[in-house]
């Protein structure tokens, strides 16, 4: 794996994180993205996307996606972190590298309205069908507010605080624990 | 009453059928479905039995609830011995078992499935996701309340309910159709307008005949 990155290194600026002995992160910028995913599959035999994922950070106006890709000659799992501008919110489709790409490339268009251009049948709904409002998975969607304007709410709906609750059902001679050995509670 | 207004009664009475294309307009009937009345008392007595003691279920799972049908077909709970079996298509069934959340996308094949069976029918809704959207409550895809899109006959709640409650929900059902209280197909019928409102309010893109005969 450290010859590898080494040789990623050789050609482009990457960050890189071990998460565990068969899973790697590597950080890379976005016009490198197409080279480095092609070089992985082509030469180094990760064959395999797993799939591409996104998160959205709305208060560093950022969306980053994920490639996961699987190598099956070393079992190594490596994910390809990317940062994109969440305003524009377009990235380069790769159907070309992967076909099936095209579906999870579908799902981020609807849920999160990040556009590909080019990639098959990326405008039709996946799940959600006539959706009128923006994105649902964008974090600045309030899904609670949608859900009391669209549905019909089942009166008689009330919480409780588990923490407390459970005391009061289950454990109601319960002698809180000394202090001194909780270092982390207040 | 002149012969003018009995025709704009009429028309009033007709479906519009506005999701569909004109083509497909003259596909599709636009026939209002009508009540149907009970038969005389002891005729309809037993009929309410037979109906009880044979219940065809309709296998349509439509969320993680759908999973305790199965043990439910299988040796260890064993559902044929009361008398219910599964079928493939909404023509061929009478029950229609929610199971668990309807989706946006589901609840338009269950508007769809429901609609498509014949009468007498009947609605189980199975787990607390249909009675008032369960742990998905505030979720911008799951319907919380599935009596305001079809009538529902018996709830049966828990998360998910384990398949001895499900029996017992088949047992109340039985019950209550030999005394003659299932009345959905009827209720739907006669509020046929508001149940329609509701379901457009969530089907954005309509596609259908309003009414899937
Ligand atoms: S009630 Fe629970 S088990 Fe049933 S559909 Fe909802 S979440 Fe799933």
């Amino acid at each position: 794996m450290k010859q590898l990155l080494n040789r990623i290194k050789d050609k482009i600026e990457i960050e890189f994180l071990k998460q565990r002995d068969d899973l790697y992160f590597i950080n890379v910028e976005e016009k490198h993205i197409i080279f480095l995913l092609s070089y992985l599959k082509e030469q180094e035999e990760f064959t395999h996307l797993s799939f591409l994922q996104a998160v959205d950070y709305n208060e560093y106006n950022m969306f980053q996606l994920t490639y996961m890709l699987y190598n099956y000659e070393t079992k190594v799992n490596l994910g390809i972190k990317v940062i994109i501008d969440r305003e524009k919110s377009e990235m380069t489709s790769i159907h070309k590298l992967w076909p099936h790409a095209w579906q999870f490339q579908r799902e981020l268009h609807e849920l999160y309205g990040i556009n590909f251009p080019g990639s098959p049948r990326v405008n039709e709904s996946f799940v959600l069908e006539g959706w009128e409002e923006i994105p649902p998975m964008r974090r600045d969607f309030d899904t609670k507010k949608y859900s009391e304007k669209t549905f019909y709410q089942r009166p008689g709906r009330y919480t409780k605080n588990p923490k407390d609750y459970m005391k009061e059902k289950l454990y109601k001679n319960f002698v809180e624990p000394p202090k001194i050995r909780r270092k982390d509670d207040e | 009453m002149d012969k003018k207004n009995i025709k704009e009664i009429e028309k009033e009475m007709k479906l519009a059928n506005k999701g569909l294309s004109e083509k497909e307009k003259t596909l599709f009937s636009d026939a209002r479905p009508k009540t149907v009345r009970p038969l005389n008392k002891y005729l309809e007595k037993f009929l309410n039995w037979a109906r009880a003691e044979s219940l065809w279920i309709l296998g349509f799972g439509t969320g993680c609830g759908a999973i305790e049908l199965r043990p439910l077909m299988t040796a260890r709970y064993d559902m044929f011995r009361y008398g219910i079996a599964p079928r493939p298509t909404p023509r061929q069934s009478c029950v229609f078992v929610i199971g668990g959340y309807a989706s946006m996308k589901t609840i338009k094949r269950i508007v769809r499935s429901y609609e498509q069976m014949q009468g007498p029918k009947f609605v189980i809704a199975l787990g607390s996701c249909t009675i008032n959207g369960g742990m998905y409550y505030d979720s911008y895809n799951t319907i919380n309340r599935i009596d305001h899109y079809i009538p529902v006959d018996i709830y049966i709640a828990g998360c998910m309910p384990r398949p001895e409650s499900l029996i017992a929900g088949f047992d109340k059902l039985k019950e209550k159709i030999k005394a003659n209280e299932c009345d959905g197909m009827n209720k739907y019928v006669e509020n046929f307008d508001w149940y329609k409102k509701n379901q457009k309010r969530v089907i954005k893109d309509w596609n259908m005949p309003d009414y899937n005969w």
